[in-house]
């Protein structure tokens, strides 16, 4: 198993009390919270966190990008990744990934991943998404249109990176006249292609076609399986069998001595994380158009569910997060790389409010306790898989 | 009255049309509020007028049409059916979305207008001016903004979200999208042409329109030549349901003096 080091560099600093209040950290939870004095200071410790981990050997370090919210501070993930560029000595460096429909040209991705490609010598993976429905809103483009666009921008950035330049592009919604960007990629044909989702069977079957690495955004563990079954099924279907490393889950994993210390140190953090900094209005996450009609109808019976509080027992419980003593900690990755079959795993070592001294010692603990374990661990079968 | 339900093939889509009464041709272009209810202005209208009320292509739960990407090319499919039905001296009537159409269309061609009526119509934009984003409420707020009456906001809640129509209105809230996301409920070219519309042109407001509150009627007005804003106390965003009667006199009487002969 691969090991990466994902960060969403939140705003630890938010009015957890106002998001409360306003029910959202996204869109309309007001920039007048954020202090620069403290976001510069955040922003130099996730840097450094994200060195330190490759110092200390993990696979690979990842960043995203949302807009206009305290949940993370990346709207343009490449200038976080051009900082780490040249410091990332041995790891991937991935940004997971860039919402493709947000932007009006797309080959300014294909050029800043081709840059960044360079830079680490072909250490680079690049992640496409299609953002999240709010950033339909926040970023002023058409949920209406995120499909097309997102297929017609990754079939530009894939001419950019692999037909000889200049060529003409013409699209529905991208047109130009020359197509003949410097640099190229430093990977031939071009960076591996990772797809972060929270799950959409068209994504899914993309993905599959593409043989492109599927990443499970945030999930219990018996979904993150679920899903991760389909894209096997659809692979099948277009004729071959997936590998572990098409399969990468997303997660949170916390090692302290004891179970019981690792959940005291881990609570407040944890729950700020999938209490305030996640929430947001479920009516900004469905724009019209983002999703099939059966999906919002979905998400609309989905909304009891959202509106309790998540604690964070009921996070480890589930699976959504690992949480515990380095034993335990062991245990259950191997459990769910078997039960789920994942040949790479994107773990936080920070979340929500968590402090940069207790992120470091997360970090070190995890090299120690977990990073040897899994090293060329293989997703083994499992009694209920082989059934 | 009960309408004539017909439907024409057009431009590759097909849409509904309701049509009843006689006199001369009134069309009436819907909001976004597009379902295909009769509602009971439109049979005091069809008392005086021919009343032609179509489904907008892509609403009603058929396909979205390959060509539609924004208001214009509504306003373009119009004029093709407007030739199609072989309409002329057509009294047009458009309420919000379909208000935004109608000006649309108007400033293309009124070979085939003999006047046109605004009705807390989209399509502009004023800066400064707080206007409310339907795109970011539940159904249930976008139906109680739209009304000053909030007894009559709850009406049309119990009347228009019933499970039946839940697939309709989410495929209609997608075409909604497609055609008015971005920029938001407006164009920004429309009002650079509007000095073409050269019919009678009537501009009926909500008083209390909290979607586009009335700095809009008197955007309009100035925009077309030679217009007339009327507005109605007491009513929000939908003067034809919250107050039909003095709507349909307002309408009926500017379009009596603007007969076509």
């Amino acid at each position: 198993m691969k090991i990466f080091n994902f960060h969403l560099m939140p705003y630890a600093h938010a009015d957890l009390e106002a998001i409360k209040r306003l029910g959202t950290s996204w869109m309309t939870y007001p920039n007048s919270y954020y202090d620069p004095k403290k976001g510069a200071d955040l922003y130099h410790e996730y840097l450094d966190q994200l060195e330190f981990a490759d110092e200390l050997g993990f696979d690979g370090v990842a960043v995203n990008e949302h807009h206009q919210t305290a949940y993370g501070m990346m709207p343009t993930p490449g200038v976080l990744a051009g900082a780490l560029a040249r410091r990332i000595k041995n790891g991937k460096l991935a940004i997971l990934g860039r919402a493709l429909p947000l932007v009006n040209n797309p080959l300014t991705i294909a050029e800043e991943f081709a840059i960044l490609d360079n830079l680490t010598r072909g250490r680079f993976i690049a992640g496409f998404v299609r953002g999240i429905g709010v950033e339909y809103h926040t970023m002023g483009m058409n949920p209406a249109e995120s499909q097309e666009r997102f297929l017609e921008a990754h079939d530009l950035i894939i001419q950019a990176w692999t037909r000889p330049g200049p060529f003409a592009f013409e699209g529905k919604y991208y047109k130009f006249k020359y197509v003949n960007p410097w640099p190229r990629p430093y990977q031939d044909p071009h960076p591996p292609i990772f797809t972060p989702s929270s799950g959409s069977l068209s994504t899914i079957r993309w993905a599959a076609q593409h043989r492109y690495t599927y990443c499970q955004t945030l999930a219990p563990i018996a979904s993150v399986a679920q899903t991760f079954k389909l894209y096997r099924e659809e692979a099948d279907k277009f004729g071959y069998q997936a590998t572990p490393d098409q399969f990468a889950w997303s997660n949170a994993i916390y090692v302290a001595e004891s179970d019981e210390k690792a959940l005291r140190d881990v609570r407040p953090h944890l729950e700020a994380y999938a209490n305030e900094f996640l929430t947001r209005d479920p009516v900004m996450m469905a724009p019209p158009g983002y999703t099939s009609v059966e999906s919002i109808k979905r998400m609309r019976a989905l909304k009891s569910f959202m509106a309790g509080r998540s604690t964070a027992e009921d996070m480890i419980a589930r699976g959504i997060v690992i949480v515990g003593s380095p034993n335990t900690v062991r245990e259950k990755l191997a459990q769910y790389q078997d039960m789920a079959g994942f040949g790479i795993s994107l773990t936080k070592t920070q979340f929500g409010t968590m402090p940069h001294q207790m992120v470091q010692e997360n970090q070190i603990a995890i090299a120690k306790e977990v990073l040897p374990y899994f090293k060329d661990r293989l997703p083994q079968p499992t009694k209920a898989a082989a059934e | 009255m009960s309408p004539v339900e017909s439907f024409v093939d057009l431009d590759d889509c097909r849409i509904k049309i309701l049509r009843a009464g006689q006199g001369a041709p009134l069309v009436f272009l819907r909001g976004t509020d597009a379902s295909d209810d009769w509602r009971p202005c439109l049979d005091e209208l069809a008392r005086r007028f021919d009343v032609i009320v179509p489904e907008h292509p892509g609403f009603g739960g058929q396909p979205k049409p390959k060509w539609l990407d924004r208001i214009a090319d509504y306003a373009n499919f119009y004029l093709d059916l407007f030739d199609h039905l072989g309409l002329t001296g057509v009294h047009l009537v458009g309420q919000g979305m379909g208000g935004w159409i109608a000006a649309e269309l108007a400033t293309r061609d009124t070979r085939r207008i003999a006047s046109l009526t605004l009705v807390d119509a989209q399509g502009l934009w004023l800066d400064g001016v707080p206007t409310l984003d339907t795109f970011l409420c539940t159904e249930e707020k976008a139906i109680t903004d739209q009304f000053h009456d909030a007894k009559l906001g709850e009406a049309e809640i119990a009347r228009r979200l019933v499970p039946e129509s839940e697939d309709i209105r989410l495929n209609n809230q997608v075409v909604i999208a497609q055609t008015t996301w971005q920029p938001r409920g407006y164009d920004p070219h429309l009002r650079k042409w509007l000095h073409r519309i050269d019919v009678p042109t009537l501009i009926v407001w909500g008083a209390e329109d909290r979607l586009l509150p009335q700095a809009y009627a008197r955007e309009w007005g100035r925009l077309i030549p030679g217009s007339k804003v009327e507005i109605i106390a007491a009513c929000g965003h939908m003067p034809p349901i919250e107050k039909t009667t003095e709507f349909v006199n307002l309408v009926s009487a500017f379009a009596a003096e603007r007969a076509v002969a």
